[in-house]
């Protein structure tokens, strides 16, 4: 009996009777991070890091929520869990679980570069790792946050030159935070969403010092958004929302934008592969780093990504898990795909 | 000794002193705003700053390559993949995977080689120099080639890599139209547009022509061979009614064949297809023209395989295009013609600005005394009334064309597509209901979706495949059905999938042939997704039957 088994309620571990991002209603999950694919409502009672709560207390209402720093193990029915930074979003973790000397760790969603704001990533050794494999293939190698970042505010200034107002779109949670500190060393003048202007006060009141940003509201006037920068989900582009930033310019920050006909695809100004998912490289080595002898592939690449790692000395097998849905693991059809928890907030910010 | 003096070494300081060229980075930037810009003048703006700033002979090589002039393929893209691999240090089957993912060849590699240098100091040389290198070491041997893409590769970044890919696989194309090049080259230059226009058609080489004199405005260097651009037409939308009194238009057939030019110059004769392609040598039935034809003519019309006046359909061109030699039977089986609409130069004059009534006046006086089976004038349709006309051009099919073209007696032969004196009012097109049955990733833009399909009629209990399609739907569109055909998929081979055959969508298609190469029976002419019928199911499909009928009616044996 394996230690974590792969259910179709998510990943078991019987031993300890958890969940770890159940996709089901189950009595006990552990959850590595707040987006949606990874922690859903229902559960009875929940365990996650002590920044991720508040964001799910936000999308999943009141619940038992149980916190835990990381690297400060717990104990469940003799099995030993703690939680190490995975360096996704605020307060993503890796889990960590250990029974009779066994160790596995879960990875939920990771990325290597450290990003200032998520906490960096920490290799832990383990026995079994179950890796993401969002940006599997070796085409996706990251350019340095410091250079994305340059872009992107060279772009700024180039649409300010133009008296453009320039419209970022990025995720709600995560990538808007992140792409927030690149914005605010060019403007102060910052307007979002009001899907992530939630996330954003919800932060704020946790303690996190993030510039400061203004809503966008009916009440707004016109001509505070000449040469502003508006950062908005995935799910406004395109949408008659954005009309009253005319005349703007779209820049989208997205891994997938590391691919032309992506970017092409999307019809947007500018593409900024800007991910919160490892690259290749960074997959790579975070597995090496671990030491582990058996590898599990989720969600993404997973079997060209697992058949690498066979043919390079590393056991792997592809697992099928209901993860990839939030805006980065959905490559083709971010838009038309399914809609994202955000999309009710949305709705109601568009109508007006 | 004495202290060396500054003036002992001259020359030393002013060596060092000399600006180097901007690199081929210059355009890799180009392309990139180009291929992401949604708006014509971001595009237009981005070309004038080149045309600025980069060297000469790069520019030149910028006209050649967005007017249609691009090199020729240097490698074939199986030795481009084995160095990739080879360089990338990966498994050939990884460099599939990330190919289909990408979809483009050149951006694949582009992404896959290794960073070997600081991506912020470039040390690319310019365009012209690999471009013109490549040329010069064509004919040698593989391992020549081969160790200056990997020393060129070497020396780039990504964006630098992805250029140079693409022009070394002579796969370029760029989503820039050369109305829009030649409007930023009006821009630095103190040329106008239309003359611009006339200048970078024809038969010139980049590697020997320059700037200058390609476009100063005074040097006057002679190409006999230059075409006038071509005029288009958009298609006419409304009623013909609104077009106003019949007698202010001139009708014409509009042909399904190859748009083209006749020029008889110097003595000599040139044939121009309208992508700027010289055929002169690919249809020796025009030879003859070089006698029969006055000196200083240019003929505007439609190259067009026919037989007694009547065109044979476009599969029959298709026989002969891309051939070096041309059989006796080739010659027999589809004997190519020329269907004269206009006349754009008489006499060495330009007639490009008197009107069209006057230039085909004057186009029958030449034609019709040559008495000849490879010149026809495409004849002038009569009619009184618009619903007379209307009712005509339901036969355009058994005429062999596809429709009418309508012209403004009064109008100038002008540069490039321009609305309101040139209509084309195309007949509808055949359509057929059938259901998707394999998919496929397409390429650029669509890497990464499934929108390449193929289509099956029912033929009893089966389902007999008889055509692909690529086009038509929706952005929306697409990723919904993309999104089918990952939930639906039976089986995989390779990157096709076998889906659930329940998706239904009308095809249509201009024509219809005979065809041995497919199942079927059938090859069709320009198919395309003209409506997905999400209130069909598969029972109600048309049957291969229905198809083999339409063969009949509409068909031609080829």
């Amino acid at each position: 009996m394996p230690l974590i088994d792969f259910t179709d309620k998510g990943l078991y571990c019987a031993p300890g009777n958890f969940y770890i991002d159940p996709w089901k209603s189950v009595d006990h999950a552990i959850i590595t991070h707040a987006h949606s694919d990874h922690a859903r409502w229902g559960s009875k009672n929940y365990l996650c890091h002590t920044d991720t709560k508040p964001i799910l207390q936000l999308r999943l209402g009141e619940n038992p929520y149980q916190t835990l720093p990381w690297g400060e193990p717990i104990v469940i029915n003799g099995v030993t869990v703690s939680l190490h930074p995975a360096g996704h979003i605020i307060g993503s973790s890796q889990i960590r679980v250990e029974y009779r000397g066994e160790v596995w760790v879960v990875s939920g969603d990771y990325k290597t570069e450290n990003d200032g704001i998520s906490s960096a990533f920490e290799p832990v050794p383990c026995h079994t790792f179950i890796t993401e494999s969002t940006f599997g293939l070796p085409i996706y190698r990251w350019k340095p946050q410091p250079e994305i970042y340059a872009d992107i505010q060279h772009w700024i200034r180039k649409n300010q030159a133009d008296d453009k107002a320039s419209v970022i779109i990025a995720y709600s949670l995560g990538k808007a935070q992140r792409v927030l500190q690149a914005i605010a060393e060019v403007t102060d003048k910052i307007f979002v969403h009001g899907a992530i202007w939630n996330t954003h006060e919800v932060l704020v009141q946790a303690g996190w010092k993030l510039p400061v940003v203004r809503r966008v509201t009916p009440e707004v006037p016109k001509e505070d958004y000449r040469g502003s920068v508006i950062i908005a989900p995935p799910s406004a582009d395109g949408t008659p929302w954005m009309k009253r930033f005319s005349p703007y310019s779209v820049g989208v920050c997205s891994g997938w934008m590391q691919v032309r006909g992506n970017a092409r695809r999307r019809n947007v100004d500018a593409g900024f592969p800007l991910s919160d998912h490892a690259d290749w490289y960074g997959l790579m080595d975070a597995i090496k780093a671990t030491g582990a002898q058996k590898v599990f592939v989720t969600h993404g690449f997973q079997a060209a990504f697992s058949r690498y790692l066979n043919e390079n000395g590393i056991e792997a097998a592809e697992v099928k898990t209901e993860y990839g849905n939030d805006e980065e693991d959905a490559p083709a059809n971010v838009k038309e795909g399914e809609p994202e928890e955000s999309a009710v907030e949305d709705i109601n910010e568009n109508v007006e | 000794m004495s202290e060396p003096s500054h003036d002992i070494i001259p020359g030393v300081d002013s060596a060092h002193a000399e600006i180097q060229e901007p690199g081929i980075g210059l355009f890799a930037d180009l392309v990139k705003v180009i291929g992401t810009s949604t708006k014509t003048n971001d595009k237009l703006e981005a070309l004038a700053n080149y045309f600025n700033t980069a060297p000469d002979k790069d520019k030149v090589w910028v006209i050649a390559i967005f007017s249609g002039r691009r090199p020729r393929r240097v490698v074939n893209s199986n030795q481009l993949i084995a160095w990739c691999i080879e360089m990338a240090n990966i498994p050939g089957w990884l460099f599939g995977e990330c190919y289909h993912t990408v979809g483009d060849l050149g951006e694949t590699i582009s992404l896959l080689l290794p960073e070997t240098h600081d991506p912020l100091t470039s040390t690319a040389k310019p365009l012209h120099y690999y471009i013109e290198h490549f040329i010069k070491i064509d004919k040698q041997e593989e391992a020549i080639r081969k160790q200056f893409i990997l020393d060129s590769w070497k020396e780039m970044n990504q964006s630098e890599r992805y250029v140079f890919n693409k022009l070394i696989t002579g796969s370029f194309r760029i989503g820039v139209s050369q109305k829009t090049m030649v409007n930023a080259l009006a821009r630095v230059t103190t040329l106008d547009a239309s003359v611009i226009a006339h200048r970078i058609s024809g038969n010139w080489d980049p590697s020997t022509v320059g700037f200058a004199e390609l476009l100063d405005d005074d040097v006057r260097i002679i190409d006999h061979s230059r075409p006038y651009p071509f005029y288009l037409a958009y298609a006419l939308d409304e009623a013909p009614e609104t077009l106003g009194d019949p007698n202010d238009w001139q009708v014409e057939w509009k042909w399904d064949g190859i748009r083209g030019q006749v020029i008889k110059r110097n003595n000599q004769l040139f044939v121009w297809s309208r992508g700027e392609e010289l055929m002169t040598d690919k249809f020796p039935e025009y030879h003859i023209l070089n006698n029969l034809l006055p000196e200083g003519t240019v003929i505007d019309g439609e190259i067009i395989p026919s037989v007694d006046e009547k065109p044979l359909p476009f599969a029959l061109l298709q026989t002969r295009i891309g051939r070096k030699n041309i059989t006796r039977k080739q010659l027999q089986d589809a004997p190519i013609t020329f269907f004269a609409y206009d006349l754009l130069e008489f006499e060495g004059e330009d007639w490009r600005n008197r009107p069209l009534s006057e230039r085909r006046t004057k186009l029958e006086e030449i034609v019709q005394p040559l008495n000849t089976p490879i010149l026809l004038l495409s004849p002038v349709v009569q009619f009184n009334t618009w619903t007379e006309l209307a009712e005509m051009r339901r036969s355009s099919r058994e005429q062999g064309a596809e429709g009418f073209m309508i012209k403004k007696k009064s109008s100038a032969y002008q540069v490039g597509r321009k609305v309101g004196d040139w209509w084309k009012w195309k007949i509808d097109p055949l359509v057929i209901d059938a259901v998707m049955i394999y998919a496929q990733k397409g390429s650029g833009r669509r890497s990464n979706l499934y929108t390449d399909y193929t289509f099956a009629v029912r033929d009893g209990d089966k389902l007999v495949s008889f055509t692909k399609a690529y086009s038509g739907l929706t952005d929306k569109e697409f990723a919904q059905v993309d999104a089918f055909v990952k939930r639906n998929s039976i089986e995989k081979f390779g990157p096709v999938r076998t889906v659930k055959p329940e998706l239904v969508f009308e095809i249509a298609f201009e024509g219809i042939a005979a065809s041995n190469r497919h199942k079927s029976g059938v090859a069709l002419r320009f198919p395309r997704m003209s409506k997905w019928r999400k209130d069909k199911k598969v029972e109600e499909i048309n049957t291969l039957d229905d198809l083999k009928k339409m063969l009949e009616v509409y068909g031609t044996k080829s």
